[in-house]
């Protein structure tokens, strides 16, 4: 009926539409980002598959034979052919105990991160969208969390825990409690995120149309403004993952993360640093490469994710 | 209800904004004196006007006049400062937002901007659906499939490309789905906030066009916001000139376009562009629009009026209605000096 309408072409699908997205594009022409990628999803199967892959199980205490303990990698002189990196101190293979620890690493990780995000997109979708004195009580909350240092506050609740409740429990909670730790101390990185995108959608006239229908203020705001506000989530995501386990990693180095009989990277670290000196290095440098490697793939996947999405910074 | 029932009826609207920031901003320091001092933009000052069933009122005035403000108001998307609105005879304006629901269904808006007004993330049919569902929980999946490809048949878009998202489309197709948005919940009024002032000048005729056929198909009363007087002229039954706030003159278009009375309204439609003659005939106003933060005394034209008195300066003109059909508020008028 009129000139503006043109012939309908056939709907894309959702999968077409996905491999046609700019995402997709920029990822098939970024080697870095595809490089990145697979080591990821390699990190992510190692953890899946740890008590498959495996060769020992290093929390079985009856596997593990103290006469084994500080024998080299593979490539040394002393080198036995059954451990290919080596095993620690207790005699743990290193290769078994490093799977189990990214294992524990990525999940302390990923879970921690969801709990920030859990938080911090409730009260950043609060602030945001209520405004006036709910949103400046709960963003100078957010500023006194962010005046606590995610490091001190871990300690000082870890060790107090640790005192109160026996070393015994705590080796059994652990997991738990930093998980707990790390995504209540850094959720404000979140809910400021959320809230300035927020503010930047709740003036635009799709939030108007929606409360003209009569919509209620949860509806508007988990079914309309929240779906636009997922890119920067997605973005912190990534990095926030990163700083989690670097966080777990320094605080198992400090002594208060994941106990000995269940190591993480971090705590491997740790363990292996008595012994640097005497000359049994690969306790130490090895699960540090692992760890390194994985915190540089995740930051630069997340770089990458920043650039696809940000049109600001389109390079073409 | 009997057809002489204005729909919507605003008496005396008020509607104040705080520019003052918080209390701490609020705290000045005055003649040796911690005082508070609050700032406020007088958006609507005392507008009153009936909606006849069937017509389509335009509001016009310059930018910054208070326009958008009285469709945000009516609309409920702010809470008057004064004043009451009332639709077919009950209020609405202290409503609460569950009262509201059942005027939600008879009252939709169409906005300006039809790159912000649909939500990036919805596909068409998530968008023209969601409110069809929440008015109509009985409806099943079919019934709402079909209300939705009606609407969009309507409004000459084709129901297939539905799956699609906005950005897919152009400017004056998206405020042909904002159209069949509002009209989705079959409305007795619609507001249509400058609804075409953000297109291409050779859309916006088929945008109209649109408007004036679903006006006759759906039975609709329009409350028209727009700044484009030749717009007014080809869709309007009555007129409302608005200037800084208030309501200058009120008039059947005809009567409005022929003889206007008011001294703003004669400035307002002499700039008009005209192919008749070549001599700049438009009246030209000294002056600026005076800041809504600190408003004139008296008449807010009187500054930039050619026929403004002592009286003018000191008393605010009521609207007055004339012979022919129209209400000015003018002191000039009324005293019959002009």
């Amino acid at each position: 009926m009129s000139s503006d309408v043109l012939a309908p072409a056939a709907a894309p699908s959702r999968w077409q539409r996905f491999k046609d997205s700019q995402l997709v594009h920029s990822f098939s022409r970024d080697k870095l980002a595809m490089v990145s990628f697979t080591i990821f999803v390699l990190y992510l199967l190692a953890a899946l598959l740890a008590p498959l892959i495996a060769p020992y199980n290093p929390y079985d205490p009856s596997a593990i034979d103290i006469m084994d303990s500080e024998i080299p990698p593979a490539w040394q002189e002393e080198a036995d052919e059954r451990f290919a990196l080596g095993t620690d101190a207790q005699g743990r293979d290193m290769l078994s105990t490093m799977l189990y620890g990214t294992r524990i690493s990525l999940m302390i990780g990923i879970c921690a991160v969801m709990l920030q995000m859990f938080l911090g997109v409730m009260i950043g979708l609060t602030a945001g969208y209520f405004g006036g004195r709910i949103d400046s009580f709960l963003m100078r909350l957010a500023d006194i969390q962010l005046s606590f240092s995610t490091m001190m506050v871990a300690i000082v609740v870890l060790a107090v825990f640790q005192a109160a409740f026996g070393a015994e429990l705590y080796a059994d909670l652990a997991i738990f409690m930093l998980i707990l730790v790390i995504g209540i101390a850094e959720w404000p990185q979140y809910a400021r995120t959320v809230r300035a995108s927020v503010l930047a959608e709740k003036h635009k006239e799709y939030v108007d149309a929606a409360r003209v229908m009569g919509f209620k203020s949860s509806r508007i705001m988990w079914r309309h403004i929240l779906p636009n506000t997922l890119s920067p989530i997605l973005v912190i995501s990534t990095v926030q993952v990163a700083n989690a386990i670097i966080s777990e990693a320094s605080l198992s180095f400090l002594g208060l993360g994941m106990p000995v009989s269940q190591p993480s990277l971090g705590s491997l670290i740790s363990s292996g640093f008595e012994y640097i000196f005497s000359g049994s290095w690969w306790i130490t440098v090895i699960p540090g490469i692992v760890l390194v490697v994985l915190v540089l793939v995740m930051n630069l996947l997340g770089d990458w994710l920043r650039d696809v999405l940000n049109p600001k910074l389109y390079k073409g | 209800m009997n057809a002489a029932q204005p729909i919507l009826q605003i008496k005396d609207l008020y509607k104040r904004f705080n520019i003052s920031g918080d209390f701490l901003d609020q705290l000045k320091f005055e003649g040796g004196k911690i005082v508070r001092k609050q700032e406020h933009v007088h958006a609507i000052n005392g507008v009153s006007f009936d909606v006849m069933p069937g017509e389509a009122l335009c509001v016009v005035g310059e930018s910054g006049c208070g326009k958008s403000t009285v469709a945000r108001t009516v609309m409920g998307l702010l809470k008057p400062s004064g004043g009451s609105i009332h639709y077919k005879g009950d209020r609405i304006d202290s409503l609460s937002d569950r009262a509201l629901l059942p005027y939600r269904q008879k009252m939709q808006m169409i906005f300006q901007n039809p790159y912000a007004s649909l939500n990036p993330r919805k596909t068409i049919n998530q968008t023209l659906e969601e409110p069809v569902r929440f008015h109509n929980p009985q409806m099943s999946n079919t019934e709402v499939a079909d209300k939705v490809k009606e609407v969009m048949f309507d409004v000459g878009i084709d129901p297939s490309w539905g799956v699609r998202f906005p950005h897919e489309f152009s400017g004056g197709q998206r405020q042909r789905i904002s159209i069949a948005r509002a009209l989705t919940l079959d409305p007795e009024f619609v507001v249509a906030d400058e609804p075409i002032s953000a297109l291409d000048v050779s859309i916006q005729a088929q945008v109209l066009n649109l408007m004036m056929k679903a006006q006759e198909e759906h039975n609709l009363t329009y409350l028209f916001i727009t700044h484009d007087l030749s717009v007014v002229e080809h869709f309007g039954t009555r007129v409302a000139v608005m200037y800084l706030g208030t309501l200058c003159e009120l008039a059947p278009t005809k009567t409005l376009f022929a003889t206007p009375k008011h001294p703003y309204t004669q400035a307002l439609l002499s700039a008009i562009p005209r192919l008749e003659d070549n001599a700049p005939s438009h009246i030209r106003l000294q002056g600026e629009v005076p800041t809504p933060v600190n408003l004139p005394s008296g008449c807010v034209f009187h500054g930039r009026c050619p026929h403004a008195n002592e009286r003018c300066k000191v008393e605010i003109p009521e609207l007055i209605a004339c012979d022919d059909g129209s209400k000015v508020a003018c002191h000039g008028i009324e005293e019959g000096r002009l």
